[in-house]
């Protein structure tokens, strides 16, 4: 295994969940908590999976990655996203803006392991 | 501030009833007052000429009496004012029940 | 014999009495209880200012030399309180409804607010005034001395009568006159002392009166044989001079400044008129009754070249009837202190609002939107102006030595003062009267005034020299100030008052023919002349520059803070706005004005809203207004204006009300995803760390602890979130029951302000607090009362973003509610979010802060239950949120 991963986050405690569950099977995981200097940190870490909450503080989750998608050099980066508000129009909002895969919180870890793994398949 | 016939606002009538006939006459008769007052209060002026013969207390007695005069019929008008008000308001009421 | 220091002992009395008076009064009048105070018959009485010690003494001086004359001062009046249809009605209505503060005021506000009129009228006012304070001190210290030389051991003590009197009269004028700014809150403690003086005197002089003619003079029928024998009995008064110094009288006792402010300033209602138009011609009638049987009678009996302008009190005294005298004495007393304490009041008044304010306004950077409470310079102008009043009137006595017979100073103030009738009358009556006019016709009657009486009146060779007034100025014999124009031989006072007023009316109205006025001046000209039919309305403001806030910012200066909140909560309601602000409509800022016009003058109130506003504007309907003069189309477009202010004021509360609803549809969208995100953040860390546990090969101890504590916190975070959502809900239903007790406000603060300090992060937060003022014992429900404080305390903390954080929390009365206001130094919470901040889930910011937004919603409900309120308090500088606990929870201080 062995990829990079990417982790845009703001709550703590989940940051630690994910950091945990992915670095056990061997992932690489950088993490950053805000919104406004996320875009920068993405393309200066250039990692495998971004994985992407929606509620940021500064900016959401939908902007940045409509930035990204707009970019030649993240256009094709593959993005998990995560959002705790679970209603059908984040759902489509996220898939408007040219997401990879959508969560809803709460996760269970497997959910999350495989999901990034899927992304990180060529 | 009823009392005031300009204050009436709507359209005037031609012909008023008798009690707001009344009511306008007294009025015109407070407005009247000072009028009479002046009058009466210039006279002496005419007394200075040679040969008018009012001095001494029947001069004073003339003025004080004026004056007296003058305050019974202010005193009197405006009592007899308010209780035509009286009444009208009363009318109203009962018209209006 | 009555020795000075007895004189002096009574008159300390009667004025301790005088004092007791006022402040009863004024008590009274402060709980309330005040109706009684502004009965018709208590303000009869106080137009007795009118019979000054001029009255009360001068009257028999001036019957022993003229004969008749005297009368006419009192004829004068009488013929205006029984006409007073004819004008006093328009005058007293103008004066209530655009809050007169005095007859400067007056003329100011008619024509266009022009405060350059306002100086000129007040320096007429003070310069016609101050010789007649002059002449009651000197009434005071003569009648003094007449006591004294009946007295030889005591003579010469009584030299300093008149500073002690003019002192003493500071004193009380300064304390009751202006205790209060608002004009309209009328002077009940002056009022009332006065109306005890006018019985005082008229029972005096109807005393000396019936002493006199019963037991000097043996009868009516005796006394009038003796009138027919003196040399009084011939008619000798010249048709003019009678027909002059009844008008003159007449025009004074309109013009008299401290006339204007009894018969207008402090009226209340029409009833007090209607009495006063018979009761008042009954007073001067009663007082003028017996003073030509005193005149007979003293010329006979005193030796000859006594002052007859004593006899009211000679007459007595030659009889050895002391308590007579001293009687006596007091009426003349009470005479020339009443007249100089109401004339004090209104010169400060005018001096203040014209002179004193316009120029501290002008001289401080800013303007009118700096923010600190001008009513205290207010206050202090007036305080001071009084002083000076009252010091010039001393000086004057001094430098003039007293001499003079009283009657002739008197008429030279009436002549001065009268000056302003002409521009008075025609600015009630006649449209076409400008400013321009006014301030023509002012001075060069002012000027005739001066040069033909006033001048003159300081004795020959004093001021100008002896030739100047046998010869002319520069030899010019047609400018003699006796015989202006080479017509000599006419009586000095008359000669006067025939140029002065005629010269004034004449280029009063010239000019006004000539000159053309500004479109305020027509406006305020249309509005005067025609006050019964257009009530109310003056001139448009250009609404909506102004901010708001600015304007509450500038009004609180001068009306005070409680009083200012009140008027903008009132304005808010009427305009069917939800929030402590109005809106800056016209109609508002016309209100405003009216209000700031009560305590400061329509003049500078107009130039402190303008400040704010930019200038008013007339928009084309007034002046169509102005130009259309028929009653019909001023009545149809008043109806129609009615009709639409209606719609107007409908069609905002429906905007409102959409507005708010589409903003409750909007949060309850937000409301559903906010309170998934509250709930599901915490649930993702509690699932995400049970899985690891569960799973969980090869963790240490140390990490399954912390693990097990992550999940331990979060479930907290969701227990309290519940908590909050339910605490809400069974508030807003109404289920809870309140747990009422016992408790001190400075107890239930400092817990307040350690649970605060505890729950969070301590950010530095300095809170500052007035001990003293927090002694108050409460009955409510203390723990929901500490949650309500806990929770503004905390979010000062969250929120307040200053340098040095620092939250102050103030606590007083206001109107027996307890009134608690927390003021952080932070950048407030922006206008249009004031009025979100109580609702669920409303965040301000997006500031990143904790919480789930639900604090000031529960607080809201917290208020409400207690019976209270909770609300944001906008111009404070910072975030400012006001508590307020109804009368019945808040115990007195124990």
């Amino acid at each position: 295994m062995g990829g990079h991963v990417l982790l845009i986050e703001d709550e703590p405690n989940i940051i630690e969940a994910i950091r945990f569950i992915l670095s056990r099977e061997g992932w690489r995981v950088h993490t950053h908590s805000d919104g406004r200097s996320a875009v920068d940190v993405v393309r200066e870490r250039a990692p495998d999976v971004l994985i992407l909450d929606v509620m940021l503080p500064g900016r959401s989750g939908y902007d940045i990655l409509r930035d990204l998608r707009g970019d030649p050099a993240t256009a094709g980066l593959k993005v998990l996203m995560l959002t705790a508000r679970g209603q059908n129009r984040d759902r489509e909002m996220a898939e408007q803006v040219g997401v990879n895969m959508f969560m809803t919180k709460p996760f269970s870890n497997a959910e999350v392991l495989e999901a990034v793994r899927t992304l990180s398949a060529p | 501030m009823a009392d005031d016939p300009a204050d009436e606002s709507g359209p005037v009538p031609l012909f008023v009833e008798r009690h707001t006939y009344r009511r306008r006459r007294l009025m015109d008769a407070i407005r009247a007052l000072p009028v009479l007052g002046v009058v009466l209060w210039m006279l002496p002026m005419l007394w200075a000429l040679p040969g008018a013969g009012m001095r001494g207390a029947a001069a004073l007695i003339y003025l004080f009496a004026v004056w007296i005069g003058l305050i019974a019929l202010a005193g009197g008008l405006l009592l007899a004012l308010r209780l035509w008000e009286r009444r009208a308001g009363l009318d109203h009421g009962e018209r209006g029940r | 014999m009555t020795t000075l220091n007895g004189l002096a002992a009574i008159s300390v009395a009667y004025v301790l009495l005088l004092f007791a008076v006022a402040f009863v009064a004024e008590r009274v009048a402060w709980r309330g209880h005040g109706r009684w105070l502004s009965a018709p018959v208590i303000y009869t009485l106080s137009l007795s200012i009118y019979c000054t010690a001029w009255t009360f003494y001068g009257a028999v001086g001036s019957a022993a030399r003229n004969g008749f004359e005297y009368l006419t001062i009192y004829l004068g009046p009488s013929l205006v309180m029984i006409g007073w249809w004819w004008g006093l009605r328009k005058l007293v209505r103008i004066g209530r409804s655009n809050r007169i503060t005095s007859i400067a005021d007056l003329l100011s506000s008619r024509y266009g607010k022009s405060n350059l009129l306002g100086i000129g009228v007040t320096i007429l006012a003070v310069v016609g005034t101050t010789p007649y304070i002059a002449l009651q001190l000197q009434s005071v210290t003569l009648s003094v001395e007449a006591f004294a030389s009946v007295d030889p051991e005591t003579a010469g003590q009584g030299r300093h009568t008149a500073l002690w009197v003019a002192l003493g009269l500071a004193l009380f004028t300064v304390i009751f006159g202006t205790r209060s700014l608002d004009a309209n809150e009328r002077h009940h403690g002056v009022v009332m002392a006065i109306a005890v003086e006018a019985v005082v005197k008229l029972a005096a002089l109807l005393a000396v009166g019936v002493f006199v003619v019963w037991g000097l003079s043996g009868g009516v029928g005796a006394t009038l044989a003796r009138i027919d024998a003196s040399p009084l009995a011939d008619w000798t008064v010249p048709g003019g001079r009678w027909a002059g110094l009844t008008l003159l009288s007449a025009a004074a006792f309109l013009c008299l400044p401290r006339m204007f402010q009894v018969l207008v300033v402090e009226n209340d209602n029409d009833a007090q008129l209607r009495m006063a138009a018979w009761a008042f011609p009954l007073y001067l009638m009663l007082m003028s009754l017996f003073i030509v049987p005193i005149a007979v009678v003293g010329l006979e009996m005193l030796p000859p070249g006594s002052n007859p302008d004593l006899f009211v009190l000679t007459l007595p005294l030659s009889q050895g009837r002391d308590g007579l005298a001293v009687m006596s004495f007091l009426g003349g007393f009470s005479s020339a202190t009443s007249m100089v304490i109401v004339a004090a009041i209104a010169l400060s008044t005018m001096v203040s609002n014209h002179v004193v304010m316009p120029l501290w306004l002008h001289y401080r950077e800013g303007g009118a939107s700096v923010s600190g409470d001008v009513r205290n310079v207010v206050l202090l102008s007036r305080r001071l102006s009084i002083a000076g009043v009252l010091a010039l009137g001393y000086l004057y006595y001094k430098l003039s030595g007293g001499g003079e017979a009283l009657a002739v100073i008197g008429l030279v103030s009436f002549t001065g003062v009268a000056q302003v009738l002409p521009a008075m009358m025609a600015g009630l009556f006649w449209r076409g009267a400008t400013r321009n006019g006014a301030l023509a016709g002012l001075s060069v009657g002012f000027a005739v005034w001066l040069y033909t009486l006033y001048l003159p009146s300081l004795g020959t060779g004093s001021v100008l020299p002896p030739s100047f007034f046998s010869e002319g100025p520069l030899g010019l014999a047609w400018l003699r100030p006796d015989a202006l124009f080479g017509i000599g031989g006419l009586d000095p006072l008359m000669h006067a008052v025939l140029w002065s007023l005629l010269l004034n009316t004449l280029v009063f109205f010239t000019v006004s023919l000539l000159s053309f006025p500004s479109p305020l001046e027509r406006l305020q000209g249309a509005q005067f002349v025609s006050i019964q039919q257009t009530p109310g309305r003056a001139r448009r403001w250009t609404g909506g520059v102004a901010e708001a806030e600015d304007l509450m910012v500038m009004t609180q200066r001068i009306l005070g803070a409680p009083e200012a909140h009140a008027l903008f909560l009132r304005e808010a309601q009427k305009q069917g706005m939800p929030g402590p602000l109005p809106e800056p409509t016209a109609d508002f800022l016309e209100t405003l004005e009216r209000e700031l016009a009560g305590s400061v003058g329509a003049a500078t109130a107009h130039a402190m809203v303008s400040q704010i506003v930019g200038g008013s504007a007339v928009s084309v309907e007034d002046l169509m207004a102005v130009a259309d003069e028929t009653q019909q189309m001023v009545e149809y477009s008043a109806r129609l204006e009615a009709q639409s202010q209606e719609l107007t004021r409908t069609a905002r509360q429906l905007r409102e009300a959409n507005r708010k609803l589409t903003q409750l549809s909007v949060q309850k969208d937000a409301f559903l995803s906010q309170i998934s995100h509250e709930l599901r953040t915490p649930m993702t860390s509690i699932r995400a760390f049970s899985e690891i546990l569960r799973d969980g090969d090869g963790l240490g101890p140390e990490e399954q602890t912390r693990y097990a504590s992550i999940i331990h916190d979060e479930s907290l975070r969701l227990t309290r979130l519940l908590d909050d959502l339910l605490d809400l809900s069974v508030l807003e239903n109404g289920q809870v029951s309140l747990n009422m007790r016992d408790g001190r406000l400075s107890d239930l603060l400092d817990r307040a302000v350690a649970a605060a300090a505890a729950s969070d992060e301590g950010s530095g937060l300095r809170i500052v607090r007035v001990e003293a003022d927090e002694d108050h014992w409460l009955y409510t429900d203390i723990d929901r009362l500490s949650q309500v404080f806990i929770n503004l305390i905390a979010n000062a903390r969250k929120y307040c973003d200053a340098d040095a954080p620092s939250l102050e929390i103030r606590v007083c009365e206001e109107g027996g509610d307890l009134v608690i206001d927390f003021i952080d130094n932070g950048t407030g919470v922006a206008t249009e979010a004031q009025e979100m901040i109580f609702e669920k889930f409303a965040r301000v910011s997006d500031r990143e802060a904790g919480g789930a937004g639900l604090g000031l919603a529960i607080s809201r409900q917290i208020m409400t239950r207690l019976g209270g309120a909770i609300s944001y308090l906008p111009g404070q500088g910072g975030a400012a949120f006001r508590v307020v606990l109804p009368q019945a929870a808040a115990l007195a201080a124990q």
